[in-house]
């Protein structure tokens, strides 16, 4: 199916949809809403439905890139192949496109009663979310992959801005000027290796080997853009306010998928690209990963707002995987990507647990809640699943990538292996006791008396959260599997720079 | 299939229970578990004896789990003797408690709910002992304590029980830490989780140095003890046994079938399924016994000054879990089983007799409001009884067996530390008799000191609580003398086979059979000792107590705050804990890095805007000056420079 241009489709079919969605024209508010919504849906579902042809199309056995699609798109410039349009999936980019498809629907989905004003920009702004999100990960080239990085901010910038709550300009702003001052730096190493190797192609560059000080300098830059993005201690401070401000679908999209983005550019960049470098950055990374896991978790244990609580817990998530893809092993890489799937899935249904509330008390206030079980069983029970995959317990998502993370840095570095563990710990403390505040309990508070439980819209948008999260605990092979071959791939490149005598460029050269 | 079926129908039971609990209603979701429980329990009968006593050793393979790089972990079901024994002490027991579930819960409003808590336990408990690798064992041990935390809250509108289900659930978290250590260690050293490829590699990597945490040290023994960390964490053991006199908070058929018969062995169960490590590491084996031995010390004498007739259980199941890791740490494995095996019985039987006893009294657990009821509650009077001269190890009664072995063996090991925990043992066996009989006279005996509205409702259990006991007081009658040939006799080494590895200069259970006459009569003479010094504090002299504590303030004091361990955690780790995670927040978050970063650079950049804005005045000659300066600066500088 080379000449369908999969990829293409997946990547633009959304943006289609929001064209469509742009003539939708009625007197009636209710009726563009509805017909907005509906669009928005039978779209992101028909991406998704696409992105499984792809995932079926995909050869898992092979390292390389596939599906690949390329033309020319600024052919004048540079001697070589110039700047191309260039698409393809390996391993590691096609779970993330997948994660993306799968999470917008839901997100649609789930905005029935929480959005009633500016509806159909609303929806635009997800679709187009939605291509830039899946064009950045199937990009292969560094110009097109940056276009669709930086492009991302703006619908997730607009989103929390006007559709957020009442300090929505404050987190709007600190959202962006946090990513684009780490974008700027990312933008100047890639004039740097578009100068230093004629070619923005990141197979190629993928080969292309870079001499030892200008790695230092090109990972910083790399580092700067995509610390923030994950976002690893101490930039992380954007995040919280955020995810408070942003509507629920908001804090979906960015905790399920805008999380993974400075992470993927770790596998994508950094370490095929700079393998000395990364090597020689290893630990400082630990340092900040493990700060990230026990500080954030601690702050997290002192939360009376469940959105804050749980972005602070995202950040300690995130920690894990940038210790695990530090690891430089298998294990510790494909736990790395397997967690943020894992985290991907969990957190965004965390949120939309947040949501469920949100829309009937317009509070996220911990201390407002208690005894929810008694009138909401059926909620308690899906936010019980996911309360307890985000604590990794054995059987749930959570679990397997934590697990290889934690196995892979043990034969590295002992130490950091068990510091970074304490968040399993410290995970079930915050979780539970938050758990505990908000659905145990006697139900006291009177305007709880009458809250009604989890309606079928509802059951549905969770219903497919909770089978892939325990699919991924029971048979993490159906996503391992694939990952192998381009893992394998990475971390023997990755080793050999290790091989190569001259390492350990200093920064003071 | 009878394999599968043992472990995956409780699964089945509890998520019928569970999902469709409402629809079915709470009878039918009875039946459901109780039968699929009871079916369960008929086939670990023919597993044990074709496993067990026949000896074949049976692994079946379900389907691959995690694969990554050279690990990969695969899902089966294994039963060797251990998992056999096993087996049936957990399908019999939960069955038993899922029988007087329904009597003991019958005006609860969530029947459901807890049957299907209680059969998921069920199920976790069998993925852990049927674990054929150290994962699927994790799966199990989570699950486990997820049921655990389930139940122990299962009263979700009482703070305490909240509270004690995360403390349960927190607290295990920290033995799961050590333990997972542990997994991730066993990997590195043998490149496998797998029982039987560890097992088998074993000799070869006996002096193994691996490099860890900045040394290198013993391999063996840093598998071993971040593995006993976990088990530590389970059973309870001193440090990390404060969850366990909580989790009483629970039902009562919870704190009989988890926090007594099953989940809280599951540490002992794990380091003897691992005693082809251990052997191996006779570091590791001696902290194992010195946790032993002062955990069945330490939470003894606790059990003596409780008040809360199911705290007094809990903390002498804590002590017996300390006896079987004494075992343990001398290589008695099979001692350590037995007494496992037996503890279940008499043990879950003290809970559920301790759960009539709180029905019959209106929901009162305070002995010193019991007493003189005896008469109208006899079978659970004489269940009780059963019981109490189970666990005190009084001859012939289940748990004089299997004590007298693992007492014995320590002895007969002649290290310092087997001698330690024979002291420690011997010791706490008094205090055991003492706690027991204390008990039963506050309980049973002497004048009523209940007030006259509960006394009017003593009333006997119905016939539906008082079977599930009388099964269980068959176990803690006969359990002792039917196992003890198989189990710690002549029969020992047939029986386990290859489960459990006891390397040749360790014979400290064969070698107990040529102790000396008192060594064997201690225990017997102390529990006896304990039982009248019970009767001359509680019957002859009551005042005594009274007397003895005021006397001996401070060591009453010291053992009624439990040795001062919940005071000393919450001053040392809890409350800094959130204090840490508070300034953290506000201070590290907001003062510092906001300050700092987003916010200072913001305020800057108005601010330089500002001062930048007041240079645009308008006025003309400001610019003109401004001209002026720089034509100044540019000519100078080209002046100074260009020669």
């Amino acid at each position: 199916m080379q000449n369908w241009h999969l990829l293409s489709l997946t990547t633009f079919l959304p943006l289609v949809g929001a064209l469509f969605i742009l003539t939708i024209r009625s007197d009636d508010p209710k009726v563009v809403a509805r017909n907005a919504r509906a669009v928005a849906l039978l779209t992101s579902l028909a991406t998704f439905a696409v992105s499984l042809l792809v995932l079926s199309t995909f050869n898992p056995t092979l390292p390389g890139f596939q599906l690949r699609e390329t033309g020319s798109w600024l052919p004048s410039l540079g001697e070589g192949i110039g700047i191309q349009y260039a698409l393809g999936v390996d391993g590691i980019s096609i779970w993330f496109v997948l994660l993306s498809t799968f999470l917008t629907p839901i997100c649609i989905l789930s905005t029935v009663g929480a959005v009633e004003k500016r509806v159909k920009e609303y929806m635009i702004a997800f679709l187009v979310l939605e291509t830039m999100m899946v064009g950045m990960f199937v990009a292969l080239d560094l110009v097109l992959f940056y276009v669709f990085f930086e492009g991302v901010l703006i619908p997730m910038f607009l989103i929390i801005g006007v559709w957020g709550g009442p300090r929505r300009v404050y987190a709007a702003f600190k959202f962006f000027l946090f990513t684009l001052a780490g974008s700027v730096l990312m933008l100047v190493a890639l004039l740097a290796i578009y100068f230093q190797a004629h070619t923005t192609s990141i197979p190629l560059l993928m080969n292309y080997h870079f001499p030892a000080h200008m790695q230092t300098w090109l990972w910083l830059a790399f580092f700067a853009s995509f610390a923030v993005k994950i976002p690893m201690w101490p930039v992380h401070t954007w995040l919280p306010d955020a995810h408070v401000e942003a509507p629920t679908a908001g804090s979906v999209i960015l905790a399920g998928v805008l999380l993974k983005m400075g992470a993927y550019g770790f596998l994508r960049f950094s370490l095929p690209m700079l393998p000395e470098a990364s090597i020689y950055f290893t630990p400082m990374v630990y340092v900040l990963s493990v700060i990230a896991v026990i500080y954030t978790s601690l702050v997290a244990l002192a939360q009376t707002d469940m959105k804050k609580l749980i972005a602070y817990s995202s950040i300690a998530h995130m920690g894990f995987v940038t210790a695990g893809i530090f690891s430089l092993t298998e294990l510790g890489v494909e736990g790395a990507i397997f967690q943020m799937l894992s985290h991907g899935v969990v957190s965004a249904a965390l949120f939309l647990c947040v949501g469920v509330l949100y829309d009937r008390m317009h509070t996220r206030e911990i201390a407002r809640y208690g005894g929810l079980v008694t009138r909401m069983p059926k909620y308690a029970l899906v936010f019980m699943i996911f309360a307890l995959a985000s604590v990794g317990l054995p059987g749930t998502s959570g679990f397997v990538g934590e697990f290889l993370i934690l196995v892979g840095l043990f034969k590295v570095n002992a130490w950091v292996s068990a510091l970074t563990a304490t968040g399993m710990i410290l995970g079930a403390a915050y979780m539970l006791y938050m758990y505990r505040r908000v659905v145990f309990g006697k139900l006291v508070h009177e305007d709880l008396m009458g809250i009604l439980d989890m309606n079928a819209r509802e059951l549905a948008v969770f219903a497919p959260l909770v089978v892939v999260v325990l699919w991924m605990g029971l048979h993490p092979s159906t996503f391992l599997d694939p990952m192998h071959a381009s893992v394998t791939n990475l971390i023997n490149h990755v080793q050999l720079a290790r091989a190569v005598p001259h390492v350990a460029p200093a920064v003071a050269h | 299939m009878l394999y599968n079926a043992v472990v995956f129908l409780p699964l089945l039971g509890s998520v019928i229970a569970g999902l469709f609990g409402r629809l079915i209603g709470d009878r039918a979701s009875q039946i459901v578990t109780c039968v699929l429980l009871g079916v369960s329990a008929a086939l670990a009968v023919p597993i044990f004896i074709n496993v067990a006593l026949h000896h074949h050793d049976v692994t079946v393979p379900l389907m691959g789990w995690i694969h990554s790089g050279d690990l990969d972990i695969r899902w089966s079901v294994r039963f060797d003797t251990l998992t056999a024994v096993m087996t049936v002490v957990v399908t019999w027991v939960s069955f038993v408690v899922h029988v007087y579930s329904i009597g003991y819960m019958a005006h609860d409003k969530s029947i459901p709910r807890f049957m299907s808590f209680l059969s998921l336990f069920t199920f976790a408990m069998m993925a852990l002992v049927t674990a054929d690798n150290l994962v699927q064992l994790f799966f199990g041990w989570e699950g486990v304590g997820l049921a655990s935390y389930l139940l122990i809250g299962f009263w979700y509108d009482r703070p305490a029980a909240c509270a004690a289900a995360i403390k349960a659930f927190v607290v295990n978290r920290i033995g799961d830490f050590g333990f997972a250590l542990g997994i991730f260690a066993t990997y590195v050293l043998f490149g496998s989780v797998s029982f039987q490829t560890i097992f088998a590699a074993v000799p070869a990597k006996a002096d193994a140095v691996m490099h860890v945490f900045g040394g290198d040290w013993h391999a063996l023994t840093v598998i071993c003890l971040l593995l006993f960390m976990g088990a530590m964490g389970k059973s309870a053991q001193i440090g990390l046994h404060t969850w366990l006199p909580d989790a009483m908070e629970g039902p009562t058929p919870v704190s009989a079938l988890i926090h007594a018969a099953t989940m809280v062995t599951a540490g002992v169960f794990m380091v003897a399924r691992m005693s082809p490590l251990f052997e191996y590491s006779s570091t590791a084996l001696t902290v194992v016994t010195v946790i032993g031995a002062v955990t069945a010390f330490f939470a003894a004498t606790v059990a003596c000054v409780q008040t809360d007739i199911k705290k007094v259980i809990a903390y002498s199941t804590c002590s017996q879990l300390g006896y079987m890791f004494c075992a343990i740490g001398v290589s008695a494995y099979p001692a350590a089983i037995f007494h496992l095996f037996t503890h279940a019985f008499f043990k879950a039987l003290l809970f559920l007799a301790a759960g009539s006893v709180i029905h019959a009294m209106s929901d009162e657990q305070d002995i010193r409001r019991m007493g003189g009821i005896w008469r109208h509650v006899k079978a659970t009077w004489m269940l009780m009884w059963i019981g109490c001269l189970a666990l005190a190890g009084i001859p012939p009664f289940a748990g004089h067996y299997s004590k007298d072995a693992i007492l014995s063996s320590a002895w007969a090991s002649h290290t310092a530390v087997g001698q330690f925990a024979f002291v420690m043992g011997v010791a706490a066996a008094f205090l055991t008799a003492f706690y027991s009989w204390r008990m039963l006279i506050l309980v049973f005996h002497g004048k009523p000191r209940a007030d006259e509205h509960v006394m009017a409702h003593v009333h006997e259990s119905p016939m539906v609580m008082i079977l599930p006991m009388l099964v269980l007081g068959l176990g803690s009658i006969f359990a002792g003398w039917l196992g003890t040939p198989d189990f710690v006799g002549a029969g020992e080494a047939a029986f386990w086979g290859k489960a459990l590895l006891i390397l040749p200069n360790h014979g400290a259970l064969v070698g107990r059979t040529g102790v000396p006459a008192w060594v064997e009569m201690a225990p017997l003479v102390v529990a006896l000792s304990g039982v009248v010094l019970a009767y001359v504090f509680y019957s002859f002299v009551p005042s005594l107590p009274g007397k003895l504590a005021t006397v001996a303030r401070g060591p009453y004091l010291f053992l009624v705050n439990k040795w001062y361990f919940d005071a000393l955690y919450d001053r040392l780790f809890v409350r800094p804990a959130f204090r840490l995670g508070r300034s953290l927040w506000l201070g590290g978050d907001g003062a510092v890095i906001d300050t700092v970063g987003p916010d200072g650079v913001a305020a800057a950049a108005r601010d330089i805007a500002r001062r930048v804005a007041a240079w645009q005045s308008g006025y003309l000659y400001h610019y003109a000056f401004a001209m002026l300066v720089g034509v100044a600066v540019f000519v100078s500088w080209y002046v100074f420079n260009v020669r």
